[in-house]
């Protein structure tokens, strides 16, 4: 049941009004094109169901009129078996083009959606990175689920429903024309009446829906927040504490939420039983004029009939508006990301020489120079400040620094996250702006702190690495990883299925895990960020000889808060505030008895 | 179901009056096709305006009453429905925050929080639409039928012979159907849970160029669910055309006999036009019926996901507390033979027969690699969880004869998984105790050495942290976490893996004036780093769940391999930027 009488179904994300009605729909209706020719068949059952069921009602008149109750007073037996299979045979025809309508509507509509659903998918996975830190992941999925969801109620139900009530109000209006004009002017007064009517209750129920929406929004937020929690929330004996918070939040939304709810409910009854007092009226008058006009009673019968009826496709519209406006808001947010820029292959903005763009890129060696690299997430907050830095083929370059002094931002940049605003990036002298981005990124292997894995199997995981490896290769690189022993200790070795979130793993053996993905790759230029965070510094030592074998050949930049994670680097930088202010090897850093080795002694904290 | 009544108690008279409301709403539904056939046997038939202007009359009167009573109707079915549900919802919430971290850990926190909120709102509306439906629809069901007796038993029996016969058609439909919107809802599940993992993981997606492996397999997913929403949706469809010629069957069969009746002179005219509403009133008010059937099944899936919550037994409890009223006031802590395992199922233990003893005061190291136990050990302490073998005992009593009230504010714990929570610093920090003074806040703070850099923030104490504390670095959540433990004052402090995040040069100082402001409290550290235990009065080595050294550090290393191995790995580096 759409419209007010819905519950609320998320937060806050209903009730935005669309902006640009005329091109939404057109573009949503873009969807649908393929599908012309059916939905021109679903049109066309609209009709002969929505004919059949108004012929089937007129057909009474006639009936009782002429078989059943002539005015001559002898009823005709034959006459009415025949009058009623002409009758079966329009309502068959009724009903088989409704179920034909409803079935090829839900081919279309369920295409439509999975291809809207598609095209979403397709142009996030084109998002540059930005796009992901900017939004939130929640919003994002919003856009699948609510989004879609509503403008696949509208796809499914509602167009048809529009059709259809137009069709009926006109065949309604027509046929009570055709049998009586004055009485047809009772309902014609009445009308605006209950559209007034209708409307009233329908913007007080917007109102208090919105409230209802706010609160529910809050409500949410706080659940969400205790919940995730809630293990301080015990440790701290706060529960009392936070009843007392819900409870209020809990009794607002409540008393919104009746008012939403009442409103919503009353439309039904309002508009239902203005329609019985159309009825009313007109069996009255209509009587007064069987009497003194001589009208026939079969007329009066269907008439009464379609004074009830009128109402239906109304209440059915204006039910539906509702709708049609968060289906309308929801494909609007859709196409807002469908029109969002994607990530450029080559960061030139006008490619002066196309000779200078790769868009094959084999045979890396690895030499990354960063010259004068100036960058920051917004053009006025500079993050990196004047940054240079030469790493040969094969050398491992650490960058040392407290949090947010813009160590992650520079691997951010060397595979191309994020686009740098002055200065030049090469790579084997080629300014990575003019390298293909996958090209780029085929051979850069990058290793996060983050522990999330993909569900499926360990062997899919590590081999995300390099999709063509062998079971062998994966095997090897997980025991470059140190991984393959714990590996091999879980229920199903290498074909446990781990779930996205909340497995058996700890956080550390996910680290191994991602590790080992990086081994499996054959890339040139490899990126550890805080890698090994989670490992303890025991099992960091075992697998060193691991991650001296994955590094070895490479380039490789490694971000870690444990010092002695990078000891053994060639260069080691030293970041503060953006700004590169010592460099050397660990002992050349040492011997300076600059920053780093206060670090490194525990004399200071870099801020 | 038997629960829910309890919810329903306080409501009683808005659930008592709603259906009254209904009521008068049918009834004026059955009477008024019934006043209508009046006025045409009546009223047309013997040319009598007096008595079709009076009907008239009264059947506008009852309308307007009917009109009452379907706002009165929703009146008290929002009323009834809402708060029922917001009841339950508050009962939901207090079952949560009484669940152990066992329980915790069983629910996820998406999952928990679905249930507080949609499900409890799948709950209300089949409430309320069962209020308005549920006497509305048998009722008018009931009340056409009797009517249709009264003036025509025999026409009466078609319909009543073809009501079972579409029931019966509708449940086939139904029974085929639910099946197949399981399978649906679950495809739908996993396309969420495959964008959910492309969104966290879109930076490994990226730099392993998979965006093409990616889409192929959401496009099979799509295809997948597309084919099911269809494959489901498409028996869904059927109820209306069925429910059509079933309306259509029977108008037609009540015209033929009718008709024929008429013919013969057994059947006032009028009468086939009130049969005909009611034919159209009995199966509307069918089809309403299934209507609820159908969506009280995704209510059904609610109400089983809320009694999982409610059903949950808690499994800590104050019941064995044999010293309820009795504070930690010392701070000695024993372990005797404790053994512990997450899950009854499991082979493997977590922590296996470990005896400890740690006196008042003392500052105790805790260190070992991810995964031995540290974290399960200490958990037993404030009685998170509870041992399956052997006892835990402070101030020489066993934690499970403690409330847990109690126990838990002697214990204070900063988890390794710790959060902050929107609102002020000073919100936050009073956690640990709602009546501390400005000074005794700033104190706690000083401690941990937070004090400067919330200072340095332009609102001082008053800054808003973003929820989770998202507006502060990592080591400065840490010390604020830890500063809210020590406005506790606890007996015993634990810290859980706190200081990783903050430089030495500060956790030295934490652990200085941990020296002077808590020379009473008994002090627990688990660590990383051998140098933020090293001063310790005693440190336990673990690994595998088994305490494999003890005692001071020089002992320590003289004494216990895995100790030396941890030290040589950090050799002279325990330093951290």
């Amino acid at each position: 049941m759409p419209g007010p009488m819905n519950g609320p179904r998320g937060a806050g994300r209903q009730g935005g009004k669309p902006k640009d009605v005329k091109g939404t729909i057109i573009r949503l209706f873009q969807y649908l094109e393929k599908d012309k020719p059916l939905l021109a068949v679903v049109f066309l059952c609209v009709i002969l169901n929505t004919g059949a069921s108004l012929a089937g009602s007129y057909m009474l008149r006639p009936i009782i009129n002429t078989f059943i109750a002539p005015t001559d007073g002898n009823g005709d037996v034959r006459g009415l078996a025949f009058a009623l299979v002409l009758m079966a045979v329009v309502y068959l025809v009724g009903v088989a083009a409704s179920y034909a309508q409803a079935r090829i509507m839900i081919q279309v509509s369920q295409k439509a959606l999975m291809s809207l659903r598609n095209d979403l998918f397709c142009k996030m996975q084109r998002m540059p990175v930005r796009f992901f830190d900017t939004n939130s992941n929640g919003d994002l999925m919003s856009r699948y689920t609510n989004d879609v969801d509503a403008i696949g109620e509208m796809l499914n139900n509602t167009m048809v429903q529009l059709f259809a009530g137009v069709i009926q109000i006109i065949g309604t209006v027509a046929l009570m024309i055709y049998t009586n004009i004055w009485l047809t002017l009772i309902t014609v007064v009445l009308t605006p009446l209950m559209i007034r009517a209708g409307g009233f209750v329908a913007s007080r129920s917007r109102k208090y829906y919105h409230a209802q929406q706010e609160a529910i929004g809050k409500l949410n937020g706080y659940v969400e927040e205790t919940v995730s929690g809630q293990k301080v929330v015990k440790v701290f004996n706060h529960e009392d504490a936070a009843i007392e918070d819900f409870k209020e939040l809990n009794y607002d939304l409540r008393d919104k939420q009746i008012h939403a709810q009442f409103f919503g409910g009353i439309m039904g009854p309002v508009m239902g039983n203005l329609s019985q007092v159309n009825y009313s009226l007109t069996a009255a008058i209509g009587g007064i004029f069987c009497v003194l006009r001589g009208f026939d009673v079969g007329g009066l019968t269907i008439f009464v009939n379609y004074s009830r009826q009128f109402s239906r496709p109304i209440n059915e519209i204006s039910m539906q508006v509702n709708t049609i406006f968060s289906a309308l808001a929801g494909a609007e947010r859709v196409f807002a990301i469908m029109d969002l820029e994607t990530e450029p292959d080559y960061a030139v903005k006008e490619p002066n020489d196309p000779k200078m763009l790769i868009s094959k890129w084999d045979h890396v060696r690895g030499e990354v120079v960063l010259s004068h690299v100036t960058f920051g997430y917004q053009p006025e907050k500079v993050i990196l400040k004047d940054i240079s830095l030469y790493a040969k083929k094969g050398q491992k370059i650490a960058f040392v620094g407290s949090t947010g002094a813009g160590k992650t931002t520079i691997t951010n940049l060397i595979n191309r996250f994020y686009e740098i605003q002055e200065g030049t990036i090469t790579i084997d002298g080629t300014d990575i702006r003019n390298i293909q981005k996958d090209e780029l990124r085929k051979n850069i292997a990058l290793v996060l702190q983050d522990t999330h894995l993909f569900t499926g199997t360990v062997m899919e995981n590590i081999r995300y690495g390099r999709l063509d490896a062998t079971d062998e290769e994966v095997v090897q690189a997980a025991k470059t990883a140190d991984a393959d022993y714990f590996i091999r200790r879980l229920s199903h070795g290498y074909d446990t299925v781990l779930e996205g979130d909340g497995s058996n793993l700890s956080q550390g053996q996910r680290q191994l895990l991602n590790i080992a993905r990086a081994a499996l790759s054959k890339a040139p230029i490899l990126i550890l960020d805080e890698a090994t965070s989670s490992v303890d510094t025991r099992t960091e030592l075992q697998i060193q000889k691991g991650m001296d074998a994955l590094m070895k050949d490479r380039t490789t930049f490694v971000i870690a808060h444990r010092l002695s994670t990078v000891r053994n680097a060639d260069a080691i930088m030293v970041l503060e505030h953006g700004e590169i202010i010592e460099r050397g090897t660990h002992e050349q850093l040492l011997a300076q008895k600059g920053r780093y080795y206060q670090l490194y002694t525990g004399l200071t904290e870099l801020d | 179901m038997k629960r829910y009544i309890k919810y329903a108690r306080p409501y009683v008279r808005y659930f008592i009056l709603g259906p009254i409301c209904m009521i008068l709403e049918v009834l004026g539904e059955i009477a008024l096709p019934y006043l209508m056939s009046v006025i045409i046997n009546r009223g047309v038939a013997n040319h009598d305006i007096r008595t079709i202007v009076l009907l008239g009359c009264g059947m506008i009167g009852i309308a307007c009453i009917m009109a009452g009573g379907g706002i009165g109707g929703a009146y008290f079915a929002s009323h009834a429905s809402i708060s029922f549900g917001a009841d339950l919802r508050l009962d939901l919430f207090q079952k949560v925050q009484k669940f152990s971290f066992q329980n915790i850990d069983t629910f996820s926190t998406g999952s928990l929080v679905t249930r507080l909120t949609n499900d409890i709102t799948q709950v209300q509306n089949i409430i309320m639409m069962i209020m308005r439906t549920c006497l509305r629809a048998p009722g008018m069901l009931i009340g056409a039928l009797v009517m249709a007796f009264a003036m025509n038993a025999g026409l009466a029996v078609i319909i009543l012979t073809v009501i079972p016969l579409l029931a019966l058609a509708i449940f086939a439909l139904m029974r085929v159907a639910f099946p197949r919107f399981e399978v649906m809802q679950k495809k739908i599940d996993r396309l969420n849970s495959g964008i959910q993992e492309t969104l966290v993981n879109i930076r490994v997606i990226k730099s392993f160029v998979r965006g093409d492996y990616e889409e192929e397999k959401f496009k099979n997913l799509n295809e997948d669910l597309c084919q099911s929403s269809i494959y489901a949706v498409k028996i869904a469809i059927c109820s209306m055309p069925v429910m059509m010629l079933a309306m259509n069957i029977t108008t037609i069969a009540v015209v033929w006999f009718g008709g024929n009746m008429i013919i013969a002179g057994d059947m006032p005219v009028g009468d086939l036009t009130a049969f005909t509403t009611y034919i159209v009133q009995i199966l509307m008010s069918l089809m309403m019926l299934a209507m609820v059937f159908l969506n009280s099944s995704r209510a059904l899936a609610s109400i089983k996901r809320i009694n999982e919550v409610l059903d949950t037994s808690i499994d800590l409890t104050d019941e064995r507390a044999a010293y309820p009223d009795k504070l930690v006031t010392k701070g000695q802590i024993e372990f005797q033979n404790v053994s512990f395992r997450y899950y009854k199922d499991t082979k493997e233990w977590v922590l296996q027969g470990i005896n400890l003893t740690i006196l008042p005061g003392q500052t105790v190291g805790i260190i070992g690699p991810t995964g031995c136990g540290k974290t399960s050990l200490v958990s037993l302490i404030p009685r998170l969880y509870d041992t399956d073998e052997g006892a835990v005992l402070v101030d020489g009593i066993d934690v499970r004869e403690y409330s847990l009230r109690h126990l838990r504010d002697g214990v204070g714990m900063v988890l390794q998984k710790n959060v902050l929570f929107s609102g002020d610093i000073m919100e936050n920090l009073r956690w640990g105790d709602p009546e501390a003074s400005d000074e005794e806040v700033y104190a706690a703070a000083a401690s941990a050495q937070a004090d400067a850099f919330v200072r340095s923030f332009p609102l001082q104490y008053g800054t808003e942290l973003g929820q989770g504390g998202s507006n502060v670095s990592g080591g400065q959540k840490q010390r604020l976490c830890i500063a809210r433990a020590l406005l506790k004052k606890p007996k015993i402090l634990i810290l859980d893996d706190s200081t990783s995040a903050v430089d030495t040069a500060t956790e030295a100082k934490i652990r200085e004036a941990f020296q002077t402001t808590l020379k009473q409290t008994t002090k627990i550290i688990i660590a990383q780093r051998i140098a933020s235990v090293m001063e310790a009065d005693q440190i336990f080595v673990m690994e595998a769940g088994k305490i494999v050294g003890c005692g001071k550090h020089e002992e320590l290393m003289r004494t216990c391999r895995e100790y030396r191995e941890i030290y040589d790995s950090q050799m002279n580096q325990e330093v951290t930027a």
